[in-house]
């Protein structure tokens, strides 16, 4: 077995990662290896052909694709490993990696650092209990996307979409684009899971409706697809007697969901919330497992790619600073709690003197408001306070509490306040 | 006339209203410049950019990802797609890489929006 040793290890090279390795190497880190089990660099982004990317950090409407090989593009110039083709398969809580690949075979690492930059994978169908048989034309929407996008096949003639967060809403426009024909998009909850600007150039754009409050309850076809039945239904998410239409469709593309892709962080030991399900990480984007770090979609689901890109970027400068004995693991934890209009928050815990000038606390609230206050205090004393226009389950809200505004002491709660 | 828009510029998908009366065309709803630019021209002349995908040969991946170098008038989208499914590149591109110069007329080029290497056979 090929023995490895390396200051930082990235596991996963989509964006997460990428913006990961190249701030450790920024920071003066040596040696640092990017680990991917795919054939190329970039992570899911390599199948978003649309665009809309990079709008805060290029300052342009990019491609995910364009997005992911500037970063590429860096990593080459930065001298960094990388391993393609190479799946990590178990971490050791003292930072041994297994690794293999087709050609070296079982690699064994030994890492001063790791960062997981692993992402997301799909809801699939067993995960949303659909009634039905089994036949083939029932996929995913990343499935669907990267058949079309990069393998160049076109898995049905006629399609309906289950779910309206804004893979589906991109894959409606998307299908219609290589004209297969999308009935229509349907969503068990009142509201639309994605974007605003998803649903008027994705849906409206090319007139397919969307039906809310209406779900899939049962797939047809022994081999191939035939149809499903789809229904309304009530508050509590059950059918609606006298409400069920069939549909013919040939392909169901499932939009459910994403969930962060944990399986070897959990199997290491690594404390995961059970709201986010991905690791539990403080400022510097650390997990409970000291000297590993987190970043990207592993963490929680983001919406947007800048994002994405910023954990990143923290996770990398925690790492280097970490193995420059830089990073204080001495005081305790503060935590960041919040109250129940609010899903999530990211960190879940700080220690103050790792800040630099502030602390970026991203989170995710339960329904749409308008004109509401982000509100934190801290021991009866306020460290934010801000106005939003409007906040939605879509998209994740992101502040920054000010370094001199924390105190030395006591945990911070955050809330909405209705304005 | 008075008609209703949401802004597709940001993620923010501000609801626009935009109102016209003697010729004059008054945006509201915006809460930044460039929705202001957006209203006026949604109203007037819809535009959007094109992404897609277009055959190539000789590499790994069967779709070369493209992406229109400025907006195209909506209503020409399909046309240009239809110019686009003719097409087939040949490996290597790079990014950025022309594919097809002022496509239908629009004034606009559709661009590789990655760089794709021919497959060395091993
Ligand atoms: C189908 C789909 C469509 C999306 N569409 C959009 C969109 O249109 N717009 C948008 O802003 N966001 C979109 N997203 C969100 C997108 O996931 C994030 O913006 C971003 O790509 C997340 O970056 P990441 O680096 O965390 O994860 P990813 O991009 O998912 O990268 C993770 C990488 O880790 C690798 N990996 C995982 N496990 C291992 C292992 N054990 N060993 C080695 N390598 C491993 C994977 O192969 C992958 O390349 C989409 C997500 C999905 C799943
Ligand atoms: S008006 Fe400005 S803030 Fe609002 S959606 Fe458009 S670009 Fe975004």
């Amino acid at each position: 077995m090929k023995h490895i040793t390396i200051d930082v290890l990235v596991i996963g090279g989509g964006p997460a990662g990428l913006a990961a390795a190249l701030e450790a190497k920024k920071q003066g880190v040596q040696e640092v290896m990017i680990m991917e089990r795919d054939v190329e660099l970039g992570g899911i982004l390599q199948q978003c052909i649309h665009d809309g990317f990079g709008l805060h950090r290029f300052g342009k409407r990019l491609s995910g694709c364009e997005y992911a090989e500037r970063f590429i593009q860096q990593v080459k110039a930065h001298h960094i490993h990388v391993k393609l083709k190479t799946t990590v398969i178990d971490i050791l809580k003292d930072k041994t990696v297994f690794a293999m690949n087709a050609e070296e075979g079982m690699l064994k690492l030994q890492c001063g650092t790791i960062i997981l930059a692993m992402g997301c994978r799909e809801r699939t169908r067993s995960q949303v209990f659909i009634w039905g048989t089994r036949p083939s034309g029932v996929l995913t929407a990343g499935t669907v996307q990267r058949y079309i996008n990069i393998e160049g096949y076109l898995p049905g003639k006629k399609a309906v979409i289950l779910g309206s967060g804004d893979i589906g809403l991109i894959m409606a426009r998307r299908m219609t684009l290589e004209g297969i024909s999308v009935e229509g998009v349907y969503e068990i909850m009142k509201s639309p899971g994605g974007l605003k600007r998803n649903i008027s150039q994705c849906l409206i754009d090319y007139d397919i409706p969307m039906h809310l409050s209406t779900t899939v309850v049962h797939i047809h076809g022994n081999n191939k697809l035939e149809g499903v039945t789809v229904a309304a239904v009530d508050d509590k998410r059950q059918p609606i007697e006298g409400t069920r239409r069939y549909i013919p469709c040939d392909l169901l593309v499932l939009a459910v969901g994403l969930i962060p892709e944990n399986e070897l962080s959990a199997k290491m030991g690594i404390e995961i919330d059970p709201k986010t399900k991905g690791p539990v990480v403080d400022e510097s984007f650390m997990t409970s497992v000291e000297g590993v770090f987190a970043a990207g979609n592993v963490v929680t689901v983001y919406d947007l790619v800048d994002d994405v890109s910023i954990t990143g970027e923290i996770a990398g400068r925690g790492a280097a600073k970490y193995l420059q004995g830089k990073l204080n693991q001495d005081t305790h934890y503060q935590m960041i709690h919040s109250t129940n209009l609010i899903n999530l928050v990211v960190p879940q815990r700080f220690r103050k003197n790792n800040l630099e000038n502030h602390l970026t606390v991203y989170m995710r609230v339960r329904e749409e408001m308008k004109k509401v206050y982000i509100h934190g205090t801290m021991n009866d004393r306020v460290c934010l306070h801000k106005k939003l226009n409007i906040v939605s389950p879509p998209e994740m809200v992101v502040s920054n509490i000010k370094k001199e505004d924390i105190s030395d002491k006591g945990d911070i709660t955050m809330a909405i306040e209705r304005g | 006339m008075k008609q209703e828009f949401t802004c597709i510029v940001c993620p923010v998908g501000c609801t626009l209203t935009v109102d016209e009366e003697n010729h004059q065309i008054k945006v509201t709803g915006n809460q930044c410049k460039r929705g202001l630019e957006f209203g006026e021209k949604e109203y007037t002349r819809p535009m959007r950019i094109l992404t897609t995908t277009v055959k190539i040969e000789g590499s790994l991946h069967k779709r070369l990802p493209v992406i229109s170098k400025g907006e195209i008038p909506k209503e020409q989208l399909h046309q240009c797609l239809q110019a686009l499914y003719e097409l087939s590149i040949k490996a290597p591109i790079k990014r950025g890489d022309i594919v097809v110069e002022d496509i239908c007329h629009t004034g606009v080029n559709i661009v590789a929006s990655r760089g794709i290497e021919p497959l060395i056979n091993d």
